[in-house]
């Protein structure tokens, strides 16, 4: 992973920059943070109407084979034996000590298995898969063929109903159907990171710029708000929806018990890192991240959770002003007896001591579960 | 970008605008943009006395959280609790609605001593 020096684009780089967008690096490509719009009315409009995300960066697998369910049901942590086309499920990707390698979204297409994993692990998870596929199985990188949009927001399947030449209205919360829009083939997912209704777009990289295009000159004419959204708006939409992100809620040092993915592991079958996972659930976890709300500043990465007697009892993973709720939260992992929602602690916020308080997770429920 | 006529800066991006007898600080028009949307500002309490270069609160926005250096000394007479309730004030109207604290100066004569208009400008490559 190199966030310092990023030495890739997507192939919407030169129009983020061109529409006033402030780039940064993050997993090695130069990606929007935010455009002239601001990060906080980019996560508001996602809330209230349509969100175009650039996520070109994120990484897409394709594994078949003769031996390709039994390998993608050890690889990964997820009830894979009940997927059929067209659907699909979040799961975890473990190492044998039960450390989350990554999060991942698996899709059930006729032929193969589609998974889509973050952009800082691409290359650790694409070796990961290839050194434990069996000669039956074939594990191939396709990130760079194919070109990924997120369409969010309560507006978005409205708009692509509108604008392809099927309908993705009768396509369930996660499951996937094929479309065309403006001509393009688009594997349409109805999966997000943002806690709202909508889409993932998969489809061939070279239609980037049209597709992209196409999608906010059609809402600007059919009068449905739709604006890009860089990654600031990403992570806050993400984070008040209780969506972990790698390197933060979850990482290889971190277990999915302690990170309360257990829900996310099928202990029925056999999967790495599950004799590992039951060791911990049977011996109990030293910490259990929580939702904390801080009161008199923004907590952010990092930070220190105190006991209200000031006694370090564990530490921020990620932090921010929340739009939608309009609270400072942060995630964190505490000693398990500050775990309970209402415990008083303290965040540590640039060498002062500020009252907080554990509050129940997500902050945000997700439109499609309510 | 804009930049008030009316007021002088530091070089750290704060302001000072003379308002009758007091003096108004605020962050300039750069400042704002370079911070990105501004979520939560701490500011000092009415009474408290600032030197000039002594940090008076705190400005936070998306991504990082910025010390506030008093442009001038003097004593806090008023402190803008509508930025404090909406930070969002800063990004819109920075010498305007977003100023953050009332002033009345202890040497009136540090004023002179700030980057003028021009001064400022050319510290942040424009004009």
């Amino acid at each position: 992973m190199n966030r310092e020096e990023p030495t890739n684009t997507t192939a919407l780089h030169d129009w983020h920059v061109a529409h006033g967008a402030k780039m940064a690096p993050f997993a090695g490509y130069d990606m929007p943070i935010n455009y002239s719009t601001g990060a906080v009315e980019e996560h508001l409009i996602t809330r209230r109407s349509v969100g175009l995300f650039d996520i070109d960066h994120m990484g897409q697998f394709e594994i078949t084979g003769q031996g390709a369910d039994d390998f993608v049901a050890r690889m990964i942590t997820a009830k894979v034996s009940d997927l059929v086309p067209p659907m699909a499920r979040y799961s975890l990707l473990l190492d044998e000590a039960g450390g989350i390698i990554d999060d991942l979204f698996v899709y059930r297409l006729p032929t193969s298995w589609w998974i889509v994993v973050n952009a800082s692990n691409r290359a650790t998870d694409l070796a990961w898969f290839k050194a434990h596929a069996p000669s039956n199985v074939e594990v191939v990188d396709r990130s760079d063929d194919t070109y990924m949009i997120a369409v969010q927001g309560p507006r978005a399947i409205e708009l692509i109903d509108r604008v392809a030449d099927s309908p993705v209205s009768n396509i369930q919360r996660f499951c996937w159907g094929n479309i065309a829009i403006d001509g393009i083939p688009v594997l349409f997912g109805r999966t997000g990171y943002t806690g709202e209704d909508g889409g993932e777009l998969f489809f061939p990289a070279e239609k980037a710029l049209q597709l992209w295009e196409f999608l906010l000159r059609q809402g600007e004419s059919l009068g449905i708000e739709t604006k890009p959204i860089g990654l600031a708006a990403r992570d806050s939409l993400r984070f008040e929806a209780g969506m972990p992100l790698h390197g933060h809620e979850i990482s290889i040092e971190i277990n999915p018990i302690e990170a309360g993915f257990k829900w996310a592991c099928d202990f029925d079958k056999e999967f790495v890192g599950k004799e590992a996972l039951l060791a911990i659930i049977e011996k109990g976890v030293s910490r259990k991240l929580v939702g904390i709300e801080v009161f008199g500043g923004v907590p952010r990465e990092g930070y220190e959770v105190a006991s209200p007697e000031g006694t370090v009892v564990g530490r921020c993973v990620a932090g921010m002003f929340c739009p939608t709720v309009k609270k400072y939260a942060a995630n964190a992992f505490v000693e398990p007896e500050f775990a309970k929602v209402g415990t008083h602690v303290a965040v540590l916020i640039r060498g002062q001591s500020r009252e907080a308080v554990v509050v129940k997770r997500p902050l945000y429920v997700p439109a499609y579960r309510r | 970008m804009a930049i008030d006529k009316n007021a002088r800066y530091l070089e750290s991006h704060e302001y000072a605008k003379p308002s009758g007898e007091y003096m108004v600080f605020g962050i300039s028009d750069h400042a704002q943009a370079e911070l990105g949307d501004v979520v939560f500002v701490e500011l000092p309490a009415v009474g408290k006395t600032l030197a000039k270069g002594a940090i008076f609160g705190t400005i936070e926005s998306v991504k990082a959280a910025s010390d506030l250096y008093a442009p001038l000394s003097g004593t806090v007479v008023e402190v803008n609790e509508a930025v404090k309730n909406d930070p969002s004030l800063v990004n819109k109207d920075c010498y305007g609605d977003g100023w953050l604290i009332k002033v009345a100066p202890s040497d009136p004569a540090e004023f002179q001593s700030l980057l003028d208009s021009a001064a400022y400008g050319k510290a942040i490559g424009e004009e």
